[in-house]
C-alpha cells in the first residue's frame, strides 16, 4: 500500500495547478485513489500558487498536504516556505534557473533542474512545469510514455489538442536531462 | 473506472443537479463556489435550461421561489455572506412548503469574512437561518462523490417532504478535485398538484403563499409542517461510523474536518489508542441515536470543527451529559492539522 503526497508551488502562471492536475489524472488512469486541492484566493493573482496532490492505493483521508513526500518548487518563495515541511527521505525538485540557492536540508533527495532555461532553449517557454513533471516521473521510476500520452489526452481539452505533442516533448526533455 | 472523471466539488454539484433534472439555476458569483455558476452558465443553454445570474442573492432566491412554485426542480448556490442574504427567501420557501435546493460552500465569517474554508454556518443551516419555525434538510458531503450524490438526494428529499434542502459544504470540498461517477439512479420529481402552472381552465387556481394572517390557521400549518419534520427525523438520518465498535474515545466531525480527523484516527490506532469516528452526513436531522449509543461506552467525545464550536451543541444534546464533550477547532478559514487532532485524542486517551 503506497501513498505519495505531492506539493507543487510557484508563481501564478507557471502552470502549477496544471502539473498537479496532470499527476492526479495519471493516477486516475492507473486506477489509483487521487485528490487535488489548489490554494485559492487573492494570492493567486500574480503571486504564489500551490496545489496538493495525493495519489494512493487506499482511500484518501485529508486532501491537505502538510508534509509532502515530493515538493516541486518553481520559485524562491516556494522553496523558502515549504523546504522545512518535506518529509525526511523525501524529494525536492526545483527550478534551478529561477532558484539560485541550494537546499539546506541534508535528509532529502534534491534534484536541481534548470527547467526554465531548458524550456526557453527548446522553444517551449511556457512548459517548464511539464519539464519538471517529466523529471519527477523519471526519478520516481514512473516515466511511461503510454500512460503519459493517455493522461495528456484527458487533461488537454480537444480544442487545445495541438498542445499534446509539445507537452510530451517537454516531459521527455525533463526526463532525459 | 472508465466512468470516473476528475472534477472539482463545485462542478460535481452542478453536474449532479442537472442529472437530477434541475433545469433552472439562479445565482450570483462569490468565492469559493463560483464554479457552480460557471458550470451552469456553460451547460444550461446547451440543454435548454435556464442559467440566470441575478442582480443579487436576494433576487436569485426569489427566482427560485417562483420556479419551485411552478413545479420545477430548481437550485441556487452561494457562500456564507450570500446565504445570509438569501435567508429571507429561504424562510419564505419553508413557509410556502416549496421544495428547492440551496448550496452553501462555506467560507470564514462573520461579516464579509474571508474566502478560505469554514464550517461556521452550521447554526444558520441547522437552526433556521431565517425567521420563523422551520427547518431545512441539511446534507454535509465528505468527498466529491458525495457532493454529487447528496445533491441528487437533496432534490429527492426536498420534493418528498415539500421543503427546502441545503448542501452544507466548505471551500475545500468545493475547490478540491477527486474522481466522481454519475451513475446513480434519480427519483424523478413527483406530481405536484399544488403547482401554479396554469389552470388551463380545468381546475381552481392554486395559490402558493407564506402569508397567513389568521393565527389559528398559521398554528395549524406549523404543527402540520413539524409532523413532516418528525418524519424526516425518523426516516432520513444519515451518518458514517468508522472503527467505533471497540472505541473508548469518540471523535466526530463532518465535511472536510472529518477527512483530517480520519487521518488522525488512523494515526492514533497505529499507537494502539481505541478511537472511533462518527461522521454525520445529515446535520439536520442530526444523527442522535449513534451518539446516544456511543455515550454508553466511550469515556470522552471530541468534536472537530472549522468553527468556534457549533455542531458540538448537537453532540452534547445527543449524549445527554453522559460523557464529556470537548472541542478541537480552528476558525476563520484555518483547518486543524492531523497533529492537532491526534494530540487531542492522545490527551484524553491518557485520561487527562
Amino acid at each position: 500500500m503506497k501513498t505519495t503526497k505531492y506539493l507543487f508551488s510557484g508563481f501564478g502562471g507557471q502552470g502549477i495547478l496544471f502539473s498537479g492536475k496532470f499527476l492526479a489524472y495519471k493516477g486516475l488512469t492507473e486506477d489509483k485513489q487521487v485528490s487535488w486541492l489548489p490554494s485559492y484566493g487573492p494570492e493567486m493573482r500574480g503571486g504564489t500558487a500551490s496545489c496538493s496532490v495525493i495519489i494512493s492505493d487506499e482511500l484518501i483521508g485529508s486532501p491537505i498536504v502538510d508534509s509532502p513526500d515530493v515538493l516541486v518548487a518553481m520559485n524562491l518563495p516556494s522553496l523558502d516556505k515549504f523546504e522545512k515541511t518535506v518529509k525526511a527521505g523525501g524529494t525536492i525538485i526545483l527550478d534551478s534557473t529561477l532558484i539560485e540557492r541550494k537546499v539546506e536540508r541534508t535528509d532529502v533527495e534534491v534534484v536541481y533542474l534548470p527547467a526554465t532555461r531548458l524550456a526557453n532553449e527548446n522553444g517551449c517557454p511556457t512548459l517548464a512545469n511539464m519539464i519538471i513533471v517529466g523529471k519527477l516521473l523519471k526519478v520516481a521510476g514512473e516515466y511511461d510514455e503510454k500512460s503519459i500520452e493517455e493522461t495528456l489526452k484527458k487533461v488537454i481539452s480537444a480544442k487545445r489538442a495541438d498542445m499534446l505533442e509539445v507537452n510530451k516533448k517537454a516531459m521527455q526533455i525533463g526526463a532525459e536531462f | 473506472m472508465a466512468n470516473k472523471v476528475l472534477m472539482k466539488g463545485n462542478e460535481a454539484i452542478a453536474e449532479a443537479a442537472i442529472k437530477a433534472g434541475c433545469m433552472h439555476y439562479f445565482g450570483y458569483p462569490i468565492t469559493p463556489q463560483t464554479e457552480i455558476a460557471a458550470y451552469m452558465a456553460k451547460r444550461m443553454p446547451k440543454i435548454g435550461g435556464t442559467f440566470l445570474q441575478a442582480e443579487s442573492e436576494i433576487a436569485a432566491i426569489n427566482m427560485v421561489y417562483g420556479v419551485s412554485a411552478a413545479g420545477y426542480r430548481v437550485m441556487t448556490s452561494s457562500s456564507s455572506p450570500g446565504i445570509s442574504l438569501k435567508s429571507e427567501g429561504i424562510s419564505y420557501l419553508a413557509g410556502a412548503d416549496l421544495p428547492a435546493v440551496i448550496i452553501n460552500v462555506q467560507r470564514g465569517g462573520p461579516g464579509l469574512g474571508g474566502i478560505q474554508p469554514s464550517q461556521s454556518d452550521y447554526f444558520q443551516a441547522t437552526k433556521g437561518g431565517g425567521h420563523g419555525d422551520f427547518h431545512l434538510i441539511v446534507l454535509a458531503p465528505g468527498n466529491v462523490q458525495e457532493m454529487a450524490s447528496l445533491t441528487v438526494k437533496a432534490f429527492e428529499l426536498a420534493d418528498k417532504y415539500r421543503m427546502p434542502a441545503m448542501i452544507l459544504a466548505d471551500g475545500t470540498m468545493g475547490q478540491m478535485m477527486e474522481p466522481v461517477e454519475f451513475d446513480f439512479d434519480v427519483t424523478p420529481a413527483p406530481e405536484k398538484p399544488w403547482a401554479t402552472n396554469g389552470t388551463k381552465m380545468q381546475r381552481k387556481h392554486n395559490i402558493v403563499n407564506s402569508l397567513s394572517l389568521v393565527p389559528e390557521e398559521l398554528e395549524k400549518f406549523n404543527f402540520e409542517r413539524f409532523e413532516r419534520y418528525a418524519q424526516v427525523e425518523e426516516n432520513e438520518v444519515m451518518y458514517d461510523e468508522y472503527l467505533c465498535d471497540d472505541a473508548e474515545i469518540l471523535v466526530t466531525a463532518y465535511g472536510i474536518a472529518s477527512r483530517v480527523t480520519k487521518n488522525a484516527v488512523d494515526e492514533a490506532r497505529k499507537k494502539g489508542i481505541k478511537v472511533g469516528l462518527i461522521r454525520p452526513i445529515t446535520v439536520w436531522p442530526f444523527p442522535k441515536k449513534p451518539f446516544a449509543k456511543m455515550a454508553e461506552k466511550v469515556k470522552h467525545v471530541i468534536c472537530v470543527e472549522l468553527s468556534m464550536g457549533q455542531m458540538i451543541e448537537d453532540v452534547k444534546l445527543a449524549v445527554e451529559c453522559k460523557v464529556p464533550v470537548t472541542l478541537c477547532n480552528r476558525s476563520g478559514g484555518m483547518i486543524p492539522s492531523t497533529e492537532q487532532i491526534l494530540a487531542e485524542i492522545e490527551k484524553y486517551a491518557k485520561g487527562e
